[in-house]
């Protein structure tokens, strides 16, 4: 397999009892290229991404990380692909018992020897990138959703992955915030060359990190491309899944 | 691992329940495997546990003090009457103290803690469950089972032999108390009773079984906690059920295990 591939997906179906999810579905990403998902809610997002990095296993296809068949490896293998995939949880997944600096060195400390003033210095300037520094000590229960989801991100993108998965990165965030980790998410890309696979219902960080885009339905990859190329589709189903923007536009 | 998955949804029937039944055992059974596979290999998670087995202590320190004063008080003035009867009141010390060393001290303390433990284990990884907490773990490389459950089982193992003899304590000092409300006898008589009474073959039968028991209501607790399915009222369920079924699973085990104890100390 070509070198530049980050990610390969062949002929994945998954689905579960009484209901079809995903079927049959193939596409790559290049290395240090942001793919964007898009998809109605249930048409698989979750599933496609829990699929990649071994959460979720499929009935059928095969699905390659860096060139390492994940599908077909043992847990040590795969745990040392998982250690350089960051992974957004849609619903944030903070560790509930830990503090925010707690949920941060864990990934660190298990799996990396940096010194203590090395992952200092790393919470720091991460929590800064999601502007979430006086959170530090705080409890995920007494942090907002919003400020959730940007730990989560933060957790996800400080041990500095190859390649990330965020799922819905800017959900349930205001504007300003959510154009703020738009642009974060193409700074990873980059400054350290950082694949991205994006799963999102939200245009505008879409058109601002997608290099190229898919769109889930009925099981499949109904529509590939740019975002433009699908924003200004004449299908009428991309028109209306996309005409709250050209609504607001026209 | 590969779990059973249970039946929860909507209204159950009776072969859903049989089969729920049988898929519980099951997974009790691979899980148990599954902790011994994974038990005997590095990082041990020493601090996890020790924290752990801290916070249990911590937890069930209160209650089941309280359980060992009213068990040798309870104990005391209900046997007293019958033995004075019998004109065998001297032989109240001894009573006492083999019954609640040999086989109510254990149990009741195990009882107890299983409704305390298994429960609070079972919610806890049921949330963690289904908030993907468990998931997130796995994606970072770390091995979720070792570090939650594991260390969850090792810390009920050792820490309910601990609380059981300091129940059997707690429970000799309710019995003496019991005494002296109604009749006059020193503590120093009371205490060489229960020392000449008690021998070594009661102590250890009897700690022993404890850590059967600990196991059990950690290895219950994780089990129902680490399957959780459908949310947060999968999570209540889980932690109710891990009562229900830890204390069931203690209860049988004793029966066994005094069976065997008598087959090994057949004097006594
Ligand atoms: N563990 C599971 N068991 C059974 N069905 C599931 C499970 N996880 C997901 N599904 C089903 O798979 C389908 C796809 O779910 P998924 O979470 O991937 O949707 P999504 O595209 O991410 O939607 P959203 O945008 O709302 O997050 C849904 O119909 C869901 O009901
Ligand atoms: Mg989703």
């Amino acid at each position: 397999m070509a070198d530049n591939i980050a990610v390969k997906v062949e002929n994945l179906t998954k689905g579960f009892p009484d209901l079809k999810v995903l079927e049959n579905i193939s596409f790559d990403v290049e290395t240090g290229e942001n793919l964007v998902v898009f998809g109605k809610s249930g048409t698989g997002k979750s599933v496609l991404l829990k699929c990649i990095i071994g959460l979720m296993k499929p009935e059928a296809g095969r699905i390659f990380v860096h060139g390492a068949d994940v599908l077909n490896i043992s847990i040590k293998e795969l745990n040392e692909i998982r250690k350089n995939i960051g992974f957004l949880f849609q619903g944030a997944a903070l560790y509930d018992s830990m503090s925010v600096r707690q949920n941060l060195e864990f990934p660190l400390k298990r799996n990396f020897s940096f010194t203590q003033k090395e992952i200092d210095g790393k919470i720091d300037r991460t929590l800064e990138l999601v502007s979430l520094s006086e959170a530090v000590d705080k409890m995920p229960s007494e942090l907002s959703g919003g400020m959730k989801k940007r730990i989560g991100l933060a957790r996800a993108i400080i041990t500095e992955p190859q390649l990330m998965l965020y799922d819905e990165p800017t959900t349930g965030l205001d504007p300003i915030t959510s154009k703020e980790i738009s642009e974060l998410i193409i700074n990873l890309q980059n400054h350290l060359k950082m694949t991205s696979i994006v799963v999102t219902h939200d245009l505008m960080c879409a058109k601002i990190i997608a290099d190229r885009a898919i769109f889930l339905r009925d099981a499949k990859i109904a529509y590939e491309g740019d975002i433009e190329s699908l924003t200004n589709s004449d299908d009428k189903f991309l028109k209306n899944f996309f005409s709250f923007d050209l609504i607001k536009e026209s | 691992m590969n779990l059973p998955r249970l039946k929860f949804s909507g209204k159950l029937s009776t072969s859903d329940k049989l089969y729920n039944f049988f898929a519980t055992l099951t997974g009790l059974a691979i899980f148990t495997t599954e902790f011994f596979k994974q038990v005997f290999i590095p990082p041990f998670e020493i601090r996890e546990i020790k924290k752990h087995m801290d916070e249990l202590g911590v937890k069930t320190f209160g209650i089941v003090s309280i359980t060992g004063i009213i068990l040798g008080l309870v104990l005391t003035m209900q046997s007293q009457p019958v033995m004075q009867r019998f004109g065998a009141s001297d032989f109240l010390p001894a009573m006492v103290s083999i019954s609640v060393v040999r086989e109510l001290g254990p149990v009741i303390t195990a009882l107890i803690f299983a409704g305390r433990v298994s429960s609070g284990i079972g919610a806890e990884l049921g949330s963690m469950r289904v908030t993907e907490q468990i998931d997130a773990m796995e994606v970072s490389a770390i091995n979720p089972f070792k570090y939650l459950v594991v260390t969850r089982i090792i810390a009920t193992t050792l820490i309910l032999p601990i609380l059981t003899i300091y129940v059997m304590v707690i429970a000799i000092m309710g019995g003496y108390i019991a005494v002296i409300i109604v009749e006059n006898m020193n503590f120093a008589y009371y205490q060489s009773a229960v020392v000449s009474a008690v021998q070594f073959g009661d102590l250890i039968p009897g700690v022993a079984k404890t850590f059967v028991f600990g196991f059990i209501v950690g290895i219950v607790g994780a089990y129902k906690g680490y399957s959780t399915e459908g949310g947060t009222e999968g999570v209540g369920k889980a932690s109710t059920t891990a009562v229900v079924l830890s204390s069931l699973i203690i209860l049988i085990f004793d029966t066994i295990l005094v069976k065997i104890t008598v087959w090994l100390w057949p004097t006594i």
